[in-house]
C-alpha cells in the first residue's frame, strides 16, 4: 500500500468518525431535553432578545460561585 | 460622571461601520468599472494609453476582490462584533481600558494595512495568489491586526456576566480561527532575496517580493483549501453570526430552534473545509480527492440550510413583519439567497455539472448571488439595525430604505440571470465540436455573443452600487436625524419617513 492509498483510507476512516460524532451530538441534544429534566438549550435565545445592560443574564457567571 | 449608569460602548464598532461603508463603495465602484470593461474593452484604456496599466482589468480586478472582501466584509464582521460581542456577553468595553485600547490599535492597524494593500496592488505588486496577493510585509501586519482581533474576542469572554455563549459568539469564534489557520498555511512564502537560484545568485528580486512555499499542484490545493474556506469562514460564518443575532433582535422573535442552531454550526464547521477540492476538479489533484470535494460540497447543503430555514422559521407567524419593516426584507431576502446560492454551490460541484461550469460566467454568477444578496444585504440590515442604537437617532428614511431594498434585488437577478446564461452558453460553445472532433468555435466566437449579457451585467452591478450610495446616504443622514427614546429601541428600529 503506497502513501496515497493510506492517505485516502486515512480520510474515510476519518469521514466515518465525523459522521459517528455528529449523529452523536444530535443525539445528546435531543435525549438531555429540558422535558427529560436536563438542560434547556431554547432558552439561551433569549440571550439576544434580553440584551441591554441592566438586564438579567440567562445564566449569569456569578451561578459558579454560589455552588 | 461617576453616577452614570453603565452603558454599551460603541466607539469602535462606530469606526467599523465607517471603513464597511468606505470601502464597500471603493470594491463596489472598482466592481462595476470592471463589469463594463468587460462589455466595452475600450473602457479599459478610459484614461489614455499612458494611464493604462492603472486603468486595465487585470490591475483593477484584485482591487476588486480584496476590497469587497477585506475591505468591506471585513470591516462589517469587525464593526458587528464590536456591538453584538458586548452585547451577548453583557459586559461594556467601557469596564475595560484594555479592550478598548485594543480594540482601537485593532481599527488603526487595520486601517495601516488598507492603505498597504491598495497601494502596492495599484502599483502591480502582487504574489499573483487569487484572493492572497499581499506580499509578505503585509501579510505580517495582518497576522498582527488577526491576533488583536482574537484578544478582543476571548479578552470580552473573559469578563463577561453572560456565562452562556451566545450562538452568534460561536460563529464569530470561527470565524477568527478559520481564518486565522487558512491564511497562516497559505500565505507560507520565502522572501527571494532570501532565495538563491540554481545558478547560485542569491538576493534575487525587490525586498518584498517572495514565492510560495508550496509548488504545482500542492500550492494549488492549498490555494484552494484556503479559497473556499475564506468563503466558508468569511462569507457564511460571520455572516450567519450577525443574522442570528439581528433577525431575532429585530423581528422580537425567538429563534426558531436553537437546537438546530447548534448542530448547523457543528455541522458547518466538520463539512465545509473539506469542499474546496471542488475548484480543481479535472486537474492535476488525485481524483479521489476530486471526488470527496464534490461529495462534501453536496453534503454541505444540510448544515447551510439547517441556519437558513432556521431564520426562515424565526419569522414563522410573523410574516406580515416582512412586508412592514425594509430592515425585514433585506434579513429575509438575504437568508433565501444564502439558501439559494447553497444549493447552486453543490450543484456546480457535481463533477458532470463542472465539467460545463468551471471557468464560464456562471461560477462568477454564483459568487455573486451569494456576495450581494446574502453577504451584502445582511452587511447592510446589521448595520441600519445598529444605527439608530449607537446613533441614539431614527434611521432618516424608511422609503429611501425601501427603493434601495428593490433597486438593489433588481440589480442582483440582472446579475445573476445574466450570468447565468452567459455562463452556460459559454460551457456549451467550448465543447461543441464536429463529428472529427474539431471544435466548432474558436474563444472570439463566444465573446461576441456574450456581449448582451456582459453588458446587463454591468447595468444589474451599477444598480447594486446606485442602491449602496442610497445605504451611505442614509446612514449619513441618520446622524443627524431626530433623536430617540430608549425604549423605541427594544426591537424594530425606528425609522423616518
Amino acid at each position: 500500500m503506497n502513501i496515497a492509498e493510506l492517505q485516502a483510507y486515512g480520510y474515510f476512516a476519518l469521514v466515518v468518525f465525523l459522521v459517528i460524532a455528529l449523529y452523536s451530538y444530535i443525539y445528546h441534544l435531543y435525549s438531555t431535553d429540558k422535558k427529560k429534566g436536563g438542560h434547556d438549550y431554547e432558552k439561551f435565545s433569549n440571550i439576544a432578545l434580553n440584551d441591554d445592560i441592566s438586564d438579567a443574564p440567562v445564566s449569569p457567571m456569578s451561578d459558579d460561585k454560589e455552588k | 460622571m461617576e453616577n452614570r449608569p453603565l452603558e454599551y460602548d460603541y466607539t469602535v464598532a462606530k469606526m467599523f461601520m465607517f471603513t464597511t461603508i468606505a470601502l464597500g463603495i471603493v470594491g463596489m465602484l472598482i466592481g462595476v468599472i470592471l463589469a463594463f470593461e468587460l462589455a466595452f474593452p475600450e473602457i479599459n484604456t478610459i484614461l489614455g494609453q499612458g494611464l493604462a496599466e492603472y486603468t486595465n482589468y487585470s490591475r483593477l480586478r484584485p482591487l476588486h476582490t480584496d476590497a469587497v472582501i477585506f475591505g468591506f466584509t471585513l470591516s462589517g464582521i469587525w464593526a458587528t462584533w464590536y456591538y453584538v460581542g458586548q452585547r451577548v456577553l453583557k459586559v461594556s468595553m467601557a469596564e475595560s481600558k484594555f479592550l478598548m485600547f485594543i480594540g482601537k490599535l485593532h481599527f488603526w492597524l487595520y486601517m495601516v494595512g488598507v492603505v498597504a494593500v491598495v497601494a502596492s496592488l495599484f502599483l502591480g505588486i502582487t504574489t499573483s495568489k487569487e484572493y492572497a496577493e499581499f506580499e509578505w510585509p503585509i501579510d505580517i501586519a495582518i497576522v498582527v491586526v488577526w491576533v488583536l482581533f482574537g484578544v478582543s474576542i476571548f479578552g470580552l469572554i473573559g469578563i463577561r456576566r453572560e456565562k452562556s455563549l451566545y450562538i452568534s459568539i460561536w460563529y464569530y469564534i470561527a470565524t477568527f480561527l478559520g481564518i486565522a489557520m487558512l491564511y497562516l498555511f497559505n500565505n507560507m512564502e520565502i522572501p527571494t532575496m532570501l532565495a538563491s537560484n540554481a545558478a547560485g545568485e542569491s538576493g534575487i528580486g525587490a525586498w518584498y517580493h517572495s514565492v510560495s512555499m508550496y509548488a504545482g499542484t500542492n500550492d494549488a490545493l492549498v490555494e484552494w483549501w484556503y479559497g473556499h474556506n475564506a468563503v466558508a469562514f468569511g462569507f457564511t460564518v460571520p455572516i450567519v453570526a450577525m443574522i442570528y443575532y439581528f433577525l431575532p433582535k429585530e423581528s422580537g422573535q425567538a429563534i426558531y430552534s436553537y437546537k438546530l442552531s447548534l448542530l448547523s454550526f457543528w455541522g458547518l464547521m466538520f463539512v465545509y473545509l473539506w469542499a474546496g477540492g471542488h475548484h480543481l476538479l479535472y486537474s492535476t489533484v488525485p481524483d479521489w480527492m476530486q471526488t470527496m470535494g464534490s461529495i462534501f460540497s453536496v453534503i454541505l447543503i444540510l448544515p447551510s440550510w439547517g441556519s437558513a430555514i432556521n431564520m426562515l422559521l424565526t419569522m414563522k407567524g410573523e410574516w406580515q413583519q416582512v412586508a412592514a419593516s425594509p430592515l425585514i426584507k433585506f434579513m429575509v431576502l438575504g437568508s433565501t439567497f444564502y439558501m439559494f446560492s447553497t444549493l447552486e454551490g453543490p450543484i456546480q460541484a457535481i463533477k458532470s455539472v463542472n465539467a460545463i461550469a468551471h471557468f464560464t460566467d456562471w461560477i462568477v454568477g454564483h459568487v455573486h448571488d451569494g456576495t450581494l444578496g446574502w453577504v451584502g444585504f445582511m452587511i447592510m440590515a446589521a448595520l441600519y439595525h445598529m444605527a439608530p442604537r449607537v446613533f441614539k437617532r431614527e434611521i432618516y428614511s424608511k422609503s429611501l430604505m425601501v427603493s434601495q431594498f428593490w433597486i438593489q434585488t433588481l440589480g442582483v437577478v440582472l446579475y445573476f440571470t445574466s450570468m447565468w446564461i452567459a455562463g452556460i452558453t459559454q460551457g456549451m460553445m467550448w465543447r461543441a465540436h464536429d463529428e472529427f472532433g474539431n471544435l466548432a468555435y474558436s474563444f472570439i466566437d463566444t465573446v461576441t455573443v456574450l456581449h448582451p449579457y456582459y453588458a446587463i451585467r454591468g447595468v444589474g452591478g451599477l444598480l447594486y452600487l446606485v442602491g449602496f450610495l442610497m445605504f451611505a446616504y442614509n446612514i449619513y443622514k441618520t446622524m443627524s436625524a431626530r433623536p430617540v427614546e430608549e425604549s423605541e429601541l427594544q426591537n424594530a428600529s425606528p425609522m423616518g419617513a
